[in-house]
């Protein structure tokens, strides 16, 4: 440890005395970076930590401060969470969530796949702008929309159906994925289906056979994006569902849970807790997928 | 075409042949696969963006068509003290909001460009605020911020006695907002901290090397090489952070609900709460439709401003 620290002040700090330099810089680099850093990762993380030690607490704990010390659990319980499974219909709001991204997602990867295809490969007067087109979608925010498109999905006869939220989470996870898509065509040699082209395959074929296997790894990526995004959207869910048992978790939440004068922490934090669980573990799965995802849509 | 070739097919693949040779005609296969996506695209954005606009002119309201009103909608706006409030708050919000989150991204960034064990651990631990639903991370704050058991009120009056009351975070107006902007700091950190250190790794080391050995110090090291070699990335990211920022509704609406007294309504939240909650269609969708200007607006100045160095080169090799 000490050696590599040596060696890396040896190069950022040539100036220094070469006999200070080792503790002096250790020091320093406490200091500079992993001060810094425990303090990020402490107020990044305490949120989660609150919600996770709230909703493991009794009521009577968790509005004692005085007695208890609120950073720990004395007597932990799973009342919250059997009551959320239980007496709630979380179980449902769960099962709607799962079905409304992975819906969404396979949908937005379909969609996005062909087109970023047709945009890359296929390549026809125009396609830039096509793409361009389907890259300024993704400026669009929700917020600007979802007046007009409550509208139309009352007239398609859609409203407070999960179907509703399926056909519409692509608006702004088709762009996305598009993107990402013609970023890893790009990578994979033309020639590859030149070769392929030259021995008789048809473009579907080369498609399905040679640039999809080897575009897998920006597949995961667009899905495991689609599915965060799907699963955390809330601005449409709200506005399009309406009966309690089609809500989507985080609506569901807020709107169901939240009830009354006294907030039910306990049960709220669960709710919320649970409500993460899926994506944090489906984000940890791929983690190194969804960083390559993010950046690599930054620098393209 | 697809007919002059069919007919030089041997009869017995006639029917598997023609839809393949079908299939492989370009321009049938091109519009084929842009089919969906497009598709989707248009009638779930394009059209209601289209329709937002039009709703905008018309006093529509939810179970009733409306007529053409011109502009009386925004000007009714124009007089509605809550919509300037909104307005002036939107503003406020992106504007410390955005700045909070570059400063501190940008640090934090540099941070985790440094070697030290456990890296990429802590790089995926870090995205956690940005990867978990915004509600639900919100409901936390909502949490954090309870007049009565705020955790943070019990740190500083019970353990370091600093104050002698709890922190009223969510009763008044200014620290509600400033509640708020804290926040959306905290979940818009991780997504600027992992774009930026992106855009960091791809810096060429020999720039450093060189500018040490004509003995920059480390402030001149990034002032002239670091921070304009991320100029293009920060310029990007900045853009959409704005957007997203300024156009916010998840987080007020899940803490505050714009309270109180409407001191904390963003133009998105007003616009749900007249459109959707009280039904207006029309004046909500003016109120989504006044955003519009200031998107624009936002997204030419960050984008220009900041990418500057690169339109200026006519850089295009990305």
């Amino acid at each position: 440890m000490t050696d590599t620290v040596a060696q890396t002040a040896a190069v950022a700090d040539a100036k220094a005395a070469p006999d200070t330099m080792a503790w002096d810089s250790g020091l320093r680099r406490l200091m500079m970076i992993y001060l810094p850093l425990g303090c990020f990762v402490l107020i990044l993380l305490f949120p989660f930590y609150w919600m996770a030690i709230t909703s493991f607490k009794p009521n009577a704990e968790l509005l004692n401060y005085k007695q208890h010390n609120p950073f720990w659990i004395s007597s932990p319980t799973i009342a919250h969470i059997k009551h959320l499974l239980f007496d709630t219909s979380y179980p449902r709001w769960l099962w709607t969530t799962m079905t409304v991204a992975i819906g969404s997602t396979t949908l937005s990867l379909i969609a996005s796949t062909l087109a970023a295809y047709a945009i890359e490969r296929l390549r026809f007067r125009g396609s830039p702008y096509v793409g361009l087109g389907i890259y300024l979608a993704y400026l669009v925010p929700p917020s600007i929309l979802f007046i007009p498109l409550a509208t139309v999905i009352v007239q398609f006869g859609l409203f407070d159906s999960p179907l509703a939220l399926i056909l519409v989470y692509p608006t702004f996870l088709v762009p996305f994925c598009t993107w990402l898509l013609i970023g890893y065509f790009k990578s994979i040699p033309y020639e590859l289906e030149e070769c392929a082209l030259v021995d008789g395959a048809t473009r579907l074929q080369i498609l399905r056979r040679i640039t999809l296997p080897l575009a897998v790894p920006g597949l995961i990526s667009a899905g495991i994006f689609s599915f965060t995004l799907s699963w955390n959207e809330f601005i449409y869910a709200l506005a399009f569902i309406q009966s309690g048992a089609n809500k989507t978790v985080p609506v569901a939440i807020l709107t169901e849970l939240v009830t009354g004068d006294v907030y039910q922490w306990g049960a709220l934090m669960a709710g919320s807790l649970l409500g993460s669980l899926p994506v944090a573990v489906f984000y940890s799965l791929f983690v190194d997928y969804y960083v390559s995802s993010l950046t690599g849509a930054v620098k393209e | 075409m697809s007919v002059t070739t069919l007919s030089s097919q041997g009869l017995a693949q006639r029917q598997p042949s023609w839809l393949v040779r079908l299939f492989d005609y370009k321009p049938f296969l091109i519009v084929m696969c842009l089919a969906p996506a497009i598709g989707l695209l248009s009638v779930f954005l394009t059209y209601p963006l289209g329709l937002g606009i039009w709703l905008a002119f018309t006093d529509t309201t939810i179970g009733r068509r409306g007529v053409f009103v011109g502009l009386e909608n925004f000007q009714y706006l124009l007089t509605d003290p809550l919509w300037w409030n909104a307005v002036f708050y939107s503003v406020v919000y992106t504007g410390i909001a955005t700045f909070g989150k570059f400063a501190l991204g940008f640090w934090l960034a540099l941070l985790l460009n440094n070697h030290f064990p456990f890296k990429s651990i802590l790089r995926a631990i870090i995205l956690l605020p940005w990867i978990v639903p915004t509600v639900l991370s919100a409901l936390a704050f909502w949490w954090i911020y309870d007049p009565q058991f705020s955790i943070i009120s019990y740190l500083l009056v019970d353990v370091l006695h600093w104050r002698s009351s709890n922190v009223d975070f969510l009763g008044s107006a200014w620290p509600a907002r400033f509640s708020l902007i804290a926040a959306n700091i905290w979940r818009g950190i991780p997504f600027v901290a992992i774009s930026l250190l992106a855009g960091l790794q791809t810096i060429s080391p020999s720039l450093y090397e060189a500018a040490m050995l004509d003995g920059a110090s480390a402030w001149q090291r990034f002032r002239y090489i670091t921070f304009p070699m991320m100029m293009p990335i920060l310029a990007i990211v900045m853009t959409f952070s704005i957007i997203f920022t300024f156009t916010d509704f998840q987080l007020v609406y899940a803490i505050t609900r714009g309270g109180p007294g409407n001191s904390t309504h963003l133009l998105a939240t007003l616009a749900f709460q007249r459109g959707i909650a009280g039904g207006e269609l029309g004046e909500g969708a003016a109120i989504a439709v006044s955003m519009i200007p200031f998107l624009v607006f936002a997204t030419l100045f960050s984008y220009f401003g900041l990418a500057r160095r690169k339109w200026q080169q006519g850089e295009s090799n990305d």
